[in-house]
């Protein structure tokens, strides 16, 4: 146990701050797998996959000469389409079959994804550097990134328009539809098939910002994925489906907890304890629940 | 019909008979030395795994073509059986039973990574194979009395703790408040337990003890205290992917610490990737071009590198030249026991005592190098840009004199 935070105050700020942007960022892959995981019931283990492989895209970018910010609206177009080939190739095969069927292809197009992520980019670890410089607050007490706020700024901004996009358009509503009874979609008129597969694009565009915002913030390499595939499932988890005001502040929450858990119980804590809380969260709401449903009887 | 069926299948069971009889002679066949090897060449260590293999592959090429290995007034040749460990050690021990088994391979040559060399162990020790490895340093390797596991390579505790003695020294001998993240695993841990020794040794404090996780990206939390409690060593290890996070935060949240030091910087490309935000950077190196070890095969460190580079097309880490240096112990134990007898073989590795381009090499009881300090290098770049890491210690073979204290960001 350490005290750090009560030492030294402005670890209390720094903490709080840091965790914010960084649950942010979480946020938008978690908002990814809960879109589709509402309308098609899928969960796609295969999430993390996606984020690094957009974050390859901003890092050859990169490498070309080009400054890597750009890849997030380059790697979301490219990745809309992968996504696209992905759903078309196997999710269209399994999507309205049972939810381990579903864990078990998505956890096959993981391994192939990392396995050809390493063959095609090698094992290397590595970074697109944007060059942005960093913000000083309270007599330089706290620093951020400029890098950490840029990819936070862009993400809400993502997110945003994706709200938007689903309230105002055609396809969005088409989506909710969807999402809410897939049969009755159908009989209405509703391409539900199309629907799938442009819900499955566009989480894998996110997941292409979510990833180039990572290569300019943190770094990149071929078996990175997992952790981004458990992070969003648990805000997911914590949130509840079809609550994105709810993945917003979940992501948010985790990220704080996961910084204070650090300056307070160590380093090596840090994921267990987010684990932990995972943990206490769905035994208390299987509690709540029961409780409901010994009130509805 | 029937008689072709007769025919086909005499002529199968020929073959199969061949093939396994030459499999049974594989260990010195012709005037050929096999030796086996498994090696990463795909998975999360390929990079590194090919590292190896080319150091490997160099000195097979230059043993062979300056007269091979004499024994017992023959010349004999190296060669090397390779397989795919794919980075995982249940398949790394696997591949090292069927070397041995299956092929018959007497002698190898060890995998990458301290994680890989401890799954192969057991199997070389069991079937009492001499194992040359060059690339797991982890303490832990060299505490299980293996009789026949030689590392040419110096312990991983002993990494960094020339630092944390160079930093007292500055210090006008009295003792440093150390911070330290290591990544958790074997060879970090290690690395780590090395500074608790050197931390002892020298009265010094350990102020901030972070563990990272495996998937480490983010060490934030690690710097902004750090920061607040302002220790004179900073050191880090955590493979490449610890070396690069820690320098790209450093910079982007300007923390100022008299001095850093790391492990893996080169394999890392640090200077590449990070251009002069790694400036001042100290890195552990078990190797660097410009020692001035000599021996009659690569002659020395620059023309090693230069020979590599022709060869490859990059300059080597010191993952290629201590698996170079690996193949020249197997070619002086051979010539010294004049036979390829397991155990005489074994006796003549354990008496080794030798000069390589790479270094000293004298082999402890439990098989760790002992002859090779570790050298430290630190990142310097010019006015345009371009980094060079130079040694700066030991004094001995220090090519440039320690920049101490790390200037402040606000001065850079």
């Amino acid at each position: 146990m350490d005290f750090l935070v009560f030492q030294y105050p402005m670890i209390t700020v720094q903490a709080c701050l840091d965790g914010i942007l960084l649950g942010v960022l979480f946020a938008l892959i978690a908002y990814g797998m809960a879109l589709q995981w509402g309308v098609m019931n899928i969960i796609n283990i295969a999430q993390g996959d996606l984020v690094i492989l957009g974050g390859y895209i901003a890092y050859f970018m990169y490498l070309y000469g080009i400054h890597p910010a750009w890849g997030v609206i380059v790697a979301p177009v490219i990745m809309y389409f992968v996504g696209i080939a992905i759903y078309k190739l196997v999710i269209n095969k399994v999507v309205d079959r049972d939810l381990f069927i579903s864990i078990l292809a998505t956890f096959g197009i993981s391994i192939l994804f990392m396995q050809l992520m390493n063959f095609a980019f090698g094992a290397d670890v590595v970074l697109a550097n944007s060059g942005y410089g960093t913000t000083m607050l309270f007599d330089s007490n706290v620093v951020l990134p400029n890098s950490k706020i840029f990819s936070a700024f862009i993400s809400i901004l993502f997110a945003v328009c994706l709200v938007i996009y689903m309230k105002k358009s055609k396809l969005g509503r088409a989506i909710r539809a969807t999402a809410q009874n897939a049969r009755a979609a159908k009989i209405l008129g509703v391409d539900t098939e199309k629907v799938y597969a442009a819900t499955f694009g566009i989480n894998a565009a996110l997941c292409g910002v979510a990833g180039a915002l990572i290569s300019i913030t943190f770094t990149i390499h071929p078996y990175m994925g997992l952790p981004y595939t458990i992070r969003s499932f648990m805000i997911v988890i914590v949130a509840g489906l079809g609550n994105l005001p709810g993945v917003a502040m979940s992501g948010m929450g985790l990220g704080v907890f996961e910084e204070f858990a650090d300056y307070i119980l160590g380093t090596e804590f840090r994921i267990g304890s987010v684990f932990l809380l995972l943990v206490l969260i769905l035994v208390y709401r299987r509690f709540k629940l029961s409780r409901k449903r010994e009130y509805l009887k | 019909m029937r008689l072709n069926k007769i025919i086909l299948s005499f002529v199968s069971a020929l073959v199969i008979l061949f093939s396994t009889s030459v499999a049974s002679f594989a260990k010195v066949v012709g005037d050929k030395i096999i030796l086996g090897a498994a090696i990463s060449l795909t998975g999360k260590y390929s990079s590194n795994g090919v590292h190896t293999q080319n150091g490997y592959n160099m000195a097979v090429d230059r043993i062979n073509s300056m007269g091979g290995v004499k024994v017992g007034g023959k010349t004999y040749k190296f060669d090397i059986i390779y397989y795919d460990d794919e980075s995982n050690p249940k398949r790394a021990a696997q591949l090292a039973e069927r070397l041995i088994s299956q092929d018959g391979v007497e002698f190898m040559l060890g995998p990458y990574s301290s994680g890989l060399t401890k799954a192969i162990a057991p199997v070389t020790e069991k079937y009492g194979v001499p194992m040359v490895e060059a690339n797991g340093a982890s303490r832990s390797l060299f505490t299980k009395g293996y009789k026949y596991l030689f590392a040419v390579l110096a312990p991983a505790n002993l990494y960094l703790d020339v630092a944390i003695e160079t930093a007292v020294e500055l210090n006008g001998g009295k003792p440093v408040k150390i911070a330290q993240a290591f990544e958790q695993d074997a060879f970090s841990q290690d690395v780590r337990l090395g500074i608790l020794d050197a931390a002892e040794r020298t009265g010094s404090k350990i102020i901030i003890d972070d563990k990272l996780p495996k998937e480490l990206n983010d060490m934030a939390a690690t710097l902004v205290k750090v920061k607040q409690m302002k220790p004179d060593v900073l050191v880090v290890s955590g493979h490449t992917k610890g070396a690069l996070t820690a320098i790209r935060q450093i910079a982007e949240m300007k923390v100022d610490v008299p001095m850093l030091a790391m492990t893996h910087c080169d394999a890392a490309k640090l200077s590449k990737q990070h251009g002069k935000n790694s400036q001042y950077a100290l890195c552990a190196s078990q190797w660097h071009k410009s020692l001035t070890y000599k021996d009659d095969f690569f002659k020395d460190g620059m023309t090693y590198a230069a020979d590599f580079e022709k060869e490859f097309g990059y300059d080597p880490p010191y993952q290629s030249a201590e698996s170079s240096a690996a193949l020249l112990v197997f070619k002086d134990a051979f010539e010294r026991a004049n036979s390829f007898d397991q155990k005489k073989v074994r006796d003549a590795l354990a008496a080794t005592n030798m000069q390589t381009f790479y270094g000293n090499i004298k082999f402890a009881p439990g098989g760790q190098n002992v002859d090779k300090p570790m050298v430290l290098f630190q990142v310097m770049c010019d006015a345009s840009g371009s980094c060079e890491n130079k040694v700066v210690a030991p004094l001995k073979w220090a090519s440039a004199k320690l920049i101490h204290p790390i200037p402040k960001w606000s001065d850079r």
